[in-house]
């Protein structure tokens, strides 16, 4: 199970994802997310140095995330993936338009 | 055997064809001499392709045993404006099959009286979800979409609302997931309300069968729309690995373009200096999008800041707009008694005209046009993520080609495990034919498998096979005009109805016969056959109108099929008016020729080779007069008994 811990910082609001991101968690994320963009939050930064595993519902709703924040005139951020979900990324190809970051803080600059 | 069979025929077959364009196509006709020879060239590939893919015919046999449990599997039953009672005995069935499944109803009507329905059996309802509110809806591959994003099972059934599934439907499938590739099991459709006779040529018995198990020995085997068990995580990937792909598509073309796009607006801006303005700080930061794609950024990363690029445009133009307002207020305020009439318009026209798509710049057509392709949110599409190929009204051969593309298995298993209901009257069947036609020429129009070059060799062939046979009104055309052209005028377009041409075409209309008839091993083809040439009105159709669609972007006026019997009585002679002057023509011809041999006009074998032409044909065509007379199958049963 995945749990998702949120944190306000400056800037933007950082949701850290733990464990498995795949198709039965994947809700959750969908749903913390349209919170966060209702709350108002404009940047949203997806912190996956505790995810160990995402399949491709899960990587789906990252894009479905992305799509919301930027509808609502934000941006969604990768940071730090783990090494399955870093390779899930390349074989996808969804690197190519979602190149995580190396630290919260370089996701939240810019 | 088999193979023996097919080399014998494709030998005899290119034997027949090389003699008749090498050495007797009569050229004095040629204008119906080389449609001929074209035509028999068409059917030589079609019967080419057919022996390429029976080579490696594949029957599976009894199936893997499935895993006793640990598969999630939910069950779709789709649906758009079919009968109630209908969907609810397919939901019931779905609810009662063994394995241990979640069943859904995707009504994509919204009807109360299905959620009501659903409600007593204990079901959910999928419908769709607010995005999809003023964006194309993707027919039945936008329900579908819909739905796997609202569900979680690793595997989906899916049912078209008329198919009635076998409770073992999952028990005899799911084994050959053991496999990890394997993305999809198709099963067959069979329809349970049709008479033997068959007269609308309902069941696709060779398509069902040893057409299926042919493709399926290539790994091509494809998905049927209905009665078929999809892997999840594959669909999934499909749809991301599609995004992409988009999304790419959409910045690199729109970055190539923005030159000659933006070009073009400075002069239609014909001096405007502010417009201008615009148009030129907006060529720069495409320029920097570019530079930065080219450094290879991430694409969310340029486009994000593009958009604030266009943004701060867009606010610039805002503000000095504003200021023009507000010195135009400031006169009418002068004018009016009530001073602060005009303060609250300010904030409120503020807030409007710096908004991305109501700001003046976006009223740039140029600009707004850039503004739409270079994002990644695809706002013109309710989902980002769409796994099922929206670029056919019928979404099953596309997506599974592209899930071939990806490395996928797909499996065929032979077992009736569902049972359908076909159309009952000829309106109806023809809509349906037309419609399959179209969608798989808009797949070959969009995305020819022969040019997907992540599909094997093999792969290609199969999936091109079945869109060479969708060409066959062409030809058919042909095959009717020319005996009648021999018949009534003496018009011969092959030189020498001799020795020659029947030791030619005798072993290759023989071996081909044999061919299909091994193939077919006892079960019944004349009715597709006979529809596969007598139904030339529809095929034709939906090539051109699939051009149409796919190249000048005209509609298809696509029809959803109902799956009752339009009642109406009278036979319907006026759907198939192409037909009976074809058969009116092959009659009036024998006539004809009846005449030229009694006053001794016809001579040689010619006039006899068409008369036994012609004779086939009328054979061929009499379907026809039996599908318009056709009463449905209740009318049938009673006939017969």
């Amino acid at each position: 199970m995945t749990s998702i811990d949120v944190r306000e910082a400056d800037g933007g609001v950082v949701l850290a994802p733990s464990g498995r991101l795949t198709v039965v968690t994947a809700p959750e994320l969908r749903t913390t997310v349209a919170e966060r963009i209702t709350a108002g939050d404009k940047i949203i930064v997806v912190d996956l140095s505790g995810t160990e595993f995402v399949d491709s519902s899960g990587l789906g709703a990252l894009v479905s995330c992305l799509k919301s924040a930027r509808q609502a005139g934000g941006d969604l951020r990768l940071v730090a993936p783990t090494e399955q979900v870093a390779m899930v990324l390349r074989m996808t190809n969804l690197d190519r338009i979602l190149q995580p970051r190396a630290s919260v803080a370089d996701a939240l600059n810019g | 055997m088999i193979r023996i069979v097919i080399v014998l025929a494709a030998a005899s077959g290119l034997n027949y064809i090389a003699w008749r364009w090498l050495a007797s196509v009569n050229w004095e006709s040629w204008w119906i001499a080389v449609p001929l020879i074209l035509a028999e060239t068409y059917s030589l590939i079609d019967s080419l392709l057919f022996g390429i893919a029976a080579w490696r015919i594949r029957e599976r046999g009894e199936p893997p045993a499935p895993p006793g449990t640990g598969f999630t599997v939910d069950v779709f039953v789709t649906t758009y404006n079919e009968p109630v009672e209908l969907v609810v005995r397919t939901a019931q069935a779905a609810l009662d099959i063994s394995y241990p499944h979640t069943t859904w109803i995707l009504d994509d009507g919204d009807r109360d009286e299905v959620r009501a329905a659903a409600e007593e059996l204990g079901i959910g309802v999928i419908t769709r979800s607010a995005d999809w509110v003023d964006r194309p809806r993707h027919a039945k591959a936008g329900n579908l979409n819909n739905a796997l994003l609202a569900t979680e099972g690793e595997f989906v059934l899916v049912l078209d609302a008329d198919q009635v599934p076998d409770r073992r439907i999952l028990d005899r499938t799911l084994g050959y997931f053991k496999d990890p590739l394997v993305a999809l099991v198709q099963t067959p459709q069979w329809f349970e309300n049709v008479p033997d006779s068959d007269p609308l040529g309902s069941q696709a018995p060779l398509f069902y069968g040893p057409i299926q198990q042919s493709k399926d020995g290539w790994n091509a085997a494809f998905f049927c729309g209905s009665n078929a068990i999809l892997r999840r995580e594959a669909l999934m990937q499909l749809g991301i690995s599609r995004y992409v792909a988009e999304v790419e598509q959409s910045v690199y073309r729109a970055i190539t373009t923005s030159k000659r796009l933006l070009a073009r607006a400075r002069e239609e801006a014909q001096g405007d200096r502010r417009v201008t303005l615009a148009i030129r700080r907006a060529a720069e930061i495409v320029e920097t999008a570019r530079a930065e794609i080219i450094r290879g950024d991430g694409i969310s990363d340029v486009t994000y800041r593009f958009q604030r690029g266009i943004d701060l445009i867009a606010s610039d133009y805002a503000d000095s707009e504003i200021a023009l307002m507000r010195d135009n207020l400031r006169e009418l305020a002068a004018l009016s008694n009530e001073p602060d009439a005009f303060a609250s318009i300010d904030a409120a026209a503020l807030e409007l005209l710096a908004r991305r798509d109501t700001s003046p710049v976006a009223a740039i057509e140029a600009i707004s046009l850039l503004t739409k392709a270079l994002d990644v949110d695809r706002g013109d599409e309710a989902q980002a993520i769409m796994p099922m190929a929206t670029i056919s009204v019928t979404e099953d051969m596309a997506t599974s080609m592209r899930l071939h593309g990806l490395g996928w298995r797909s499996v065929y298993h032979q077992e009736i495990l569902a049972s359908g209901l076909a159309p009952e009257d000829l309106e109806t069947m023809l809509g349906q034919r037309l419609r399959w036609a179209q969608g798989t020429m808009q797949v070959f129009f969009r995305e020819n498998p022969l040019l997907q070059r992540r599909l094997s060799p093999g792969q290609r062939l199969m999936y091109f096979g079945t869109m060479w046979s969708y060409f066959s009104g062409f030809p058919a055309l042909v095959y009717v005009t020319a005996p009648v052209l021999c018949l009534a005028f003496g018009v011969i377009p092959v030189t020498a109805y001799s020795l020659d041409f029947f030791a030619r075409f005798i072993p290759f209309l023989v071996l081909n016969q044999l061919l299909f008839w091994v193939v077919a091993a006892g079960r019944p083809t004349w009715r597709g056959a006979q529809y596969s040439l007598a139904l030339f009105p529809v095929w034709i159709e939906s090539v051109t109108s699939a051009f149409k669609n796919v190249f000048l972007g005209q509609p298809l006026g696509f029809r959803v099929t109902s799956k009752t019997r339009v009642e109406g009585g009278r036979p319907r002679w006026d759907l198939v008016k192409p037909q009976l002057f074809v058969m009116g023509a092959l009659v009036v011809a024998l006539l004809v020729v009846g005449i030229r041999i009694a006053v001794g006009q016809a001579e040689g074998i010619a006039p006899y080779v068409n008369i036994v032409w012609v004779i086939y044909d009328l054979a061929v065509f009499s379907i026809i007069i039996r599908a318009v007379l056709y009463r449905g199958p209740a009318a049938t049963t009673k006939e017969t008994s």
